[in-house]
């Protein structure tokens, strides 16, 4: 059996959105909060690829951010090799073991620093080397690693295209020697060349360097490409969950079969379909029961009633009344 | 006669450090009823291109070579006063972003109205009424107690709707949609895709799709013009394009795009990235990224040439050339 790296086991997140005290107060609202991750459980083998896709506010960033511990939890927990997440942040030596990388190259790097310093700067941090002149060899060594030149470290990030500054993320990213990278829509700002050259790089760095990704991406072909397992969400909840190849080739919950349907294809050329009506519903006020009712062709009573638990398919977790009752044909 | 005619039109903006030349002689149709896709990535010129149509560039943006004809009659250089009732009546636009078309002051009735009387010669109450059956037509559920709303009352999707309906209800022959479903969900996306794509049809129009995302325009458009550093690299029927690039930089794009159907362990790459306006490179732009290229590509700059079923601006396809 492989290591897990990290394991979540029926997570919850919730963010209070009521309006500010004194008002409420004055309208005699009560207090509102919102549930953006419910009850999320997954796990992550060493070496592996753990991807999470889904619509927009459907949760990935807040998954992402817990991973990392950015959030605390609101119930349930997380373990980063087999401690609790809480306990391995405090430990340096833990910290510096997993890092992340965000969706948008041109927000996430302070662009008053010289790039080597930009890279530098987890080094610096976690006290891994000392001597200027390891250091500047490092991030030499980084930059070379994510297709930049050494050089480059003296140029400020406004001097780089998005794909150059999103490998910059990563030589940053991976300068604190991580094995386990939660990366939140890496390539989502990008074109698909640079794309291509970025989802390349990724790959390479993981069989190279034997590391752990949680991949969240809302672009399905790029989950596809990029996972060994894969989650959809659904309104902060995981409705399907399995080996990447077992949900592509036979989705099971009616959502999982709704993305895939709706993703436009270069296979698609002169085809036409149905959309799916309806929108992702708000989460401060989600549907009953199963919350994907309102917009299921499967959908009936239980479904609005009941929330469907995560029953076994294969390798794979589905929860949905009508997988579970053998109903989807 | 194409209902569209753009011909080697260039757009400049001047800047201190000398004139920058974004655009650079670029010439395709669009005919009536036709869905002409136009992809690249970002700052290939997809926006300029659609800009300079509708006479929207942005100062000191201008026009500085070439010819866009509409139904036959130019309009690149007509007056502001004579080029407004063409906008709006003649050509229609939906920009990525609702927000930036829908005015938030207004209610979205109040918007489809004034733009319905400034084209149509309606009263008020049957400009109204033909408000209530577009926003039917673009699938906004309980139009008529909806029309009052304003835009932020509405979803992202059904703003887009919105703006799709203020797009179409002059009638407009042609529809400039510059990547209209890039901001939306997939599932919202599709929505849209299929809503656009039933209404220019059942409604004759003609319709240039900006986009990146070729999976749309694959599914969308009638032909497609690729775009590279301000010029049209290969432009042709969609299947052809998309299946059987003639163009080594098309080439290379579709190879870039993960596929849902298999799985491959690299995908293709093209390396380096497009270069800037400050440094195209002589010849062929694409040159210093081609694994096709071969000394004429660094002197001559190729015009777009019989490649088979698409024409391509690559000296591949040039007559007597040996083909690779
Ligand atoms: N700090 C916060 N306070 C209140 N609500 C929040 C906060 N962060 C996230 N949310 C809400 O939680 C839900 C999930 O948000 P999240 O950012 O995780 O979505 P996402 O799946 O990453 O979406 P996207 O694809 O748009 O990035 C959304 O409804 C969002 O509005
Ligand atoms: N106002 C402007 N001033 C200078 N350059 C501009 C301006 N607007 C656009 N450009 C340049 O023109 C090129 C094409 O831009 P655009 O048409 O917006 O690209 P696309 O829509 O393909 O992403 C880009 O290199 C861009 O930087
Ligand atoms: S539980 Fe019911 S509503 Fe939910 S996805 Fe399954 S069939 Fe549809
Ligand atoms: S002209 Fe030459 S460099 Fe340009 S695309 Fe064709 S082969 Fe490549
Ligand atoms: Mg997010
Ligand atoms: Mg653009």
């Amino acid at each position: 059996m492989s290591e897990i790296v990290l394991d979540a086991v029926e997570v919850s997140r919730d963010f209070d959105v009521s309006k500010p005290w004194l008002q409420r107060v004055v309208s005699r609202e009560p207090k509102r909060t919102l549930r953006a991750v419910d009850n999320v459980s997954f796990a992550i083998s060493r070496g592996t690829t753990l991807s999470l896709v889904g619509e927009s506010g459907c949760g990935k960033s807040t998954v992402a951010r817990l991973a990392v511990g950015l959030y605390a939890p609101s119930g349930g927990e997380i373990r980063f090799e087999g401690q609790p997440l809480s306990a391995a942040r405090a430990q340096a030596a833990l910290r510096r073991r997993m890092n992340m990388i965000f969706q948008d190259p041109y927000a996430s790097l302070n662009p008053r620093w010289r790039v080597r310093d930009i890279v530098a700067e987890p080094i610096r941090a976690f006290g891994l080397l000392t001597a200027r002149d390891a250091i500047t060899a490092r991030v030499g060594e980084l930059l070379t690693q994510v297709g930049l030149a050494p050089a480059d470290g003296e140029k400020y990030p406004h001097e780089f295209s998005g794909g150059q500054r999103q490998r910059i993320s990563i030589a940053r990213a991976l300068s604190s020697e991580p094995e386990f990278l939660v990366c939140d829509e890496p390539t989502s700002a990008l074109d698909v060349s640079v794309q291509a050259q970025i989802l390349n790089l990724m790959r390479d760095l993981q069989q190279r360097l034997g590391l752990t990704y949680l991949f969240i991406s809302h672009n399905l072909a790029v989950v596809r490409h990029m996972s060994d397992r894969l989650g959809v969400m659904y309104l902060g909840r995981i409705v399907e969950l399995g080996p990447g190849e077992d949900v592509f080739r036979t989705p099971r919950h009616p959502y999982t079969r709704l993305l895939l349907d709706a993703i436009p294809d270069l296979d698609m050329v002169g085809k036409s379909r149905t959309p799916v009506g309806g929108e992702v519903p708000s989460p401060i006020d989600p549907p009953s029961g199963c919350t994907f009712h309102p917009r299921c062709p499967l959908a009936n009573d239980r479904c609005r009633r009941e929330k469907p638990a995560h029953t076994k398919h294969g390798n794979v977790l589905v929860a949905c009344h009508a997988v579970e009752e053998g109903r989807t044909a | 006669m194409p209902l569209l005619e753009v011909q080697n039109l260039t757009v400049e903006f001047p800047t201190r450090r000398g004139v920058l030349r974004a655009l650079d002689g670029i010439s395709f149709d669009i005919n009536a009823g036709e869905v002409l896709g136009v992809v690249g990535e970002s700052g290939a010129g997809k926006s300029l291109t659609g800009a300079a149509i509708i006479g929207l560039l942005e100062p000191p943006g201008r026009v500085a070579g070439g010819q866009i004809l509409l139904n036959g009659s130019r309009i690149d250089n007509l007056s502001r006063d004579k080029l407004r009732p063409i906008r709006g009546k003649q050509i229609g636009a939906i920009f990525q972003d609702p927000l930036t078309t829908l005015n938030p002051l207004y209610s979205v009735g109040r918007q489809l109205v004034e733009t319905i009387q400034t084209h149509l010669k309606l009263s008020d109450r049957d400009a109204r009424e033909r408000a209530v059956q577009w926003l039917e037509e673009v699938g906004i559920p309980a139009a008529r107690q909806r029309i009052d709303a304003y835009p932020h009352e509405f979803s992202g999707g059904m703003r887009q709707r919105v703006v799709i309906a203020l797009a179409l209800c002059a009638e407009p022959r042609l529809v400039i949609a510059d990547e209209p479903t890039t901001a939306l969900d997939v599932s919202i996306q599709a929505q849209i895709i299929a809503l656009l794509r039933g209404l220019t049809r059942d409604h004759g129009t003609s319709v240039m799709l900006v986009t990146h995302d070729m999976g749309v325009i694959a599914e969308t458009a009638d032909r497609v013009a690729v775009m590279y550093a301000g010029r049209i690299a290969e432009i042709g029927p969609v299947r052809d394009v998309v299946k059987h690039p003639a163009h080594p930089y098309t080439e290379g794009l579709m190879g870039s795009i993960p596929s849902l159907e298999h799985r491959v362990e690299r995908l293709r790459q093209i390396d380096g990235a497009m270069p800037r306006l400050t440094a195209i490179p002589r010849g062929c732009a694409f040159n210093p990224r081609c694994p096709k290229v071969f000394d004429r590509c660094r002197n001559d700059r190729p015009e777009l040439m019989e490649a088979g079923v698409t024409r391509a601006a690559c000296w591949l396809y040039a007559r007597g050339a040996a083909h690779v």
